[in-house]
């Protein structure tokens, strides 16, 4: 029944599901071979006396064909557990292959070992904490990609950091004398307050005017810019002309200041102190604060003759913490 | 051009099909800016039916087409949208019963932020001068794309230190983050990298967590933006749109707290993070009021999207991989808040004596959660 020289002549000669073909040699894919070549030795078909070695789930048995159950291939195979210690598992097997040949003995001995070998192994990755894998969603990527640019769209970025930072500047977040907003800025947003206020409790023409334009924002602005020149001629200690005059001439009207009074050296020192800063901010024009205690800027004498004029720009300090700005912010 | 009689795909002629439809295009297209040259020249004399225009032809979008949603906190169960008719009755329906659950998550919000790791923060027990210490660093096996980044990044936040990660076993993020925690560092932020490309963010709060994982793209360095201004030193102020649920008081809560609590306003710098469909976009710029109407705004950048993939509490767990897992348990409520409030005071006590050196050493959970395994292998333990 059970002819190995017939299955043999088949699988060499014709065809055998397990056999993979390469150009030097081949191998076999059954997992019962022990030694994944295909020749007539180790062909787990062709040999009705056969013996392996398997791992399962960590374990390692010993598997043993007995070919007289060949006719119920669910029971062909007998298993033998082998121990844990190396070198026990390889006397158990030279006790159960006794009479085998030296061939069976030998490849089920040097497999003991392999898989010793990369249980070893697997047990050291395991304890290793490794990046997980994910594989790529290219579709969800894409669609992700797709949606990142509609929302970017909807969002207005600009538009809604210009709002919230304008409902900022209106709710006076930014402090009483704001470092950040330019003095004419802040002037007509004062302006506009108190204008309302009087709005409100007068309900004067103005308001009815606003009411009636369309273009509100136009409007408004147009109106604090009238009440701002009206305003202007109230201030006039302070820094002479400021009526939209730029900050070149500013400056020079502080130098020259700085020519005329060389007597009192704290306001110099302090005028000192603020010109870097608007050297440093550009267009925006420091606040001139009179009540702010004269900060002690760096010594320098004001020397007559011919000089140079040499700006240092000095770090701003931060903003004195007051407990209210705290309360605003 | 007269409309011609054939439909330009009736003709077989190839070369005159084309010309054809590419005339019909054109006046097509001629067509409708001549109306729209029209209608500006119109409304340019009448502002009232440009506004009359603007308030007809609002686009749905989204946004705007959202049906109620009682996590969405600023949402107002009233304003159904208008969508059509059909769905106007199914909104009346939804808006009769939604008045009590709306106040509902409102609580549940109001005692979120009561409680969560934040409060300190918050509170102005810290010193409103002092920048949050942030550790950045990257994956393992960064490359320059990464390092780039990192810089721009370490640029944005005024307390930030880049450190190079590490190579080799035992620098786990969660051991990490213990590490920084200890050394008084508020924020570890880990840019990871893909592909030679950084495609996420994991932010710890420290020194007790929540820990964000946030997928990033499409980011933009300094470099490119043309017409960008140069970044100076002063703290920035901090615009947050668009976090309105429960998670994103957190997600803003946490970004929020990566900032120095008081800005420099003379610095004119703003550093945003709005958040549109779950998508939040990071920008930088400079401002400058114009009027009371109008701002300037100029880039600085970076630019980089962020979309929250997960939030857990505590820190990034460290697997001590080889020590038996612990058994499986179910928490029953009491006994557990009992010990949480024996947490809380100890930690209170640990932040009166924080002067002192006996602080509690910040250790990373051994295990996230429970991983359920269908078969214990026996190769694995």
């Amino acid at each position: 029944m059970q002819s190995d020289d017939v299955i043999w002549s088949v699988i060499n000669t014709q065809f055998c599901s397990y056999k993979v073909k390469t150009a030097t040699q081949n191998f076999c894919r059954n997992e019962y071979n022990v030694t994944g070549l295909c020749n007539r030795q180790s062909c787990p078909l062709a040999n009705s006396r056969y013996a392996t070695v398997r791992e399962k789930e960590g374990v390692l048995y010993l598997y043993v064909k007995t070919i007289e159950r060949a006719h119920s291939p669910a029971h062909m195979w007998e298993r033998v557990k082998l121990s844990n210690n190396y070198t026990k598992a390889l006397e158990q097997i030279d006790k159960e292959l006794i009479h085998w040949p030296n061939f069976t003995i030998h490849k089920c001995k040097q497999r003991v070992t392999k898989i010793t070998q990369y249980l070893i192994k697997m047990r050291r990755l395991a304890l290793r904490q490794q990046p997980k894998l994910i594989g790529v969603k290219k579709k969800l990527d894409r669609r992700e990609a797709v949606r990142e640019r509609k929302a970017l769209s909807a969002a207005k970025l600009e538009r809604s950091i210009e709002a919230e930072l304008i409902e900022r500047l209106k709710s006076k977040a930014y402090g009483d004398m704001p470092l950040n907003v330019n003095e004419a800025v802040w002037q007509a947003v004062l302006d506009r307050e108190r204008g309302e206020k009087e709005g409100d409790k007068g309900k004067g023409k103005a308001l009815e005017m606003i009411d009636d334009e369309t273009d509100e924002e136009d409007e408004e602005e147009l109106e604090e810019e009238e009440e701002g020149w009206g305003e202007r001629e109230f201030v006039s200690d302070l820094s002479g002309e400021e009526d939209g005059l730029s900050d070149l001439e500013d400056a020079m009207s502080s130098g020259e200041e700085d020519d005329e009074d060389e007597d009192d050296e704290d306001e110099e020192g302090s005028e000192e102190d603020e010109d870097p800063k608007k050297a440093a901010l550009g267009k925006r024009k420091a606040p001139s604060k009179p009540q702010k205690p004269p900060r002690k800027g760096p010594e320098k004498k004001a020397r007559r003759g011919p000089r140079v004029e040499v700006e240092y720009e000095h770090e701003m300090e931060s903003v004195p913490l007051t407990k209210e700005a705290l309360a605003n912010w | 051009m007269p409309p011609s009689r054939f439909e330009p795909s009736s003709i077989k002629n190839k070369v005159k099909r084309e010309e054809i439809a590419r005339k019909q295009k054109k006046a097509k297209r001629q067509d409708k800016l001549q109306r729209r040259l029209a209608q500006a020249k119109v409304e340019a004399n009448d502002p009232l039916a440009k506004k009359k225009r603007l308030a007809q032809n609002v686009p749905r979008t989204l946004d705007n087409m959202r049906e109620y949603d009682p996590s969405i906190l600023t949402a107002n169960p009233n304003a159904q949208s208008e969508a059509g008719p059909s769905t106007t009755a199914q909104g009346d329906c939804r808006a009769f019963p939604s008045g009590e659950p709306s106040e509902q998550p409102q609580d549940e919000s109001a005692a979120d932020i009561a409680a969560d790791p934040f409060t300190a923060y918050f509170s102005g027990e810290l010193d409103p001068g002092v920048p949050p210490k942030v550790l950045i660093t990257t994956s393992s096996k960064a490359t320059r794309v990464t390092y780039d980044f990192c810089d721009e990044l370490v640029g944005v936040f005024p307390g930030a230190e880049f450190i190079r990660r590490k190579k080799g076993k035992g620098f786990e993020m969660g051991r990490i983050a213990g590490w920084a925690a200890n050394r008084g560092y508020s924020h570890l932020m880990v840019v990871n990298e893909d592909m030679k490309k950084p495609n996420a963010i994991t932010m710890v709060y420290l020194p007790e967590g929540p820990t964000a994982y946030f997928k990033l793209t499409s980011i933009e360095l300094t470099q490119k933006i043309s017409g960008h201004a140069r970044a100076t030193a002063h703290y920035p102020e901090l615009v947050l749109n668009g976090f309105v649920t429960r998670l994103g008081h957190t997600v803003g809560r946490l970004f929020q707290t990566l900032f120095p609590p008081m800005p420099e306003f003379q610095g004119r710098q703003v550093v945003t993070l709005h958040n549109q469909r779950d998508f939040l976009f990071f920008r930088r710029h400079r401002y400058a009021f114009r009027s009371p109407e109008k701002v300037a705004l100029q880039e600085i950048g970076p630019r980089f999207t962020l979309k929250l993939r997960y939030m857990k509490k505590g820190l990034p767990a460290v697997k001590n991989l080889g020590a038996p897992s612990k058994p499986l348990q179910f928490d029953d409520g009491e006994p557990q808040d009992a010990d949480m409030a024996d947490a809380q005071e100890q930690e209170q006590e640990a932040a009166g004596s924080s002067q002192d050196y006996a602080r509690k050493e910040v250790v990373p959970p051994t295990e996230d959660e429970y991983l359920w395994m269908w078969k214990v292998r026996a190769g694995d333990d």
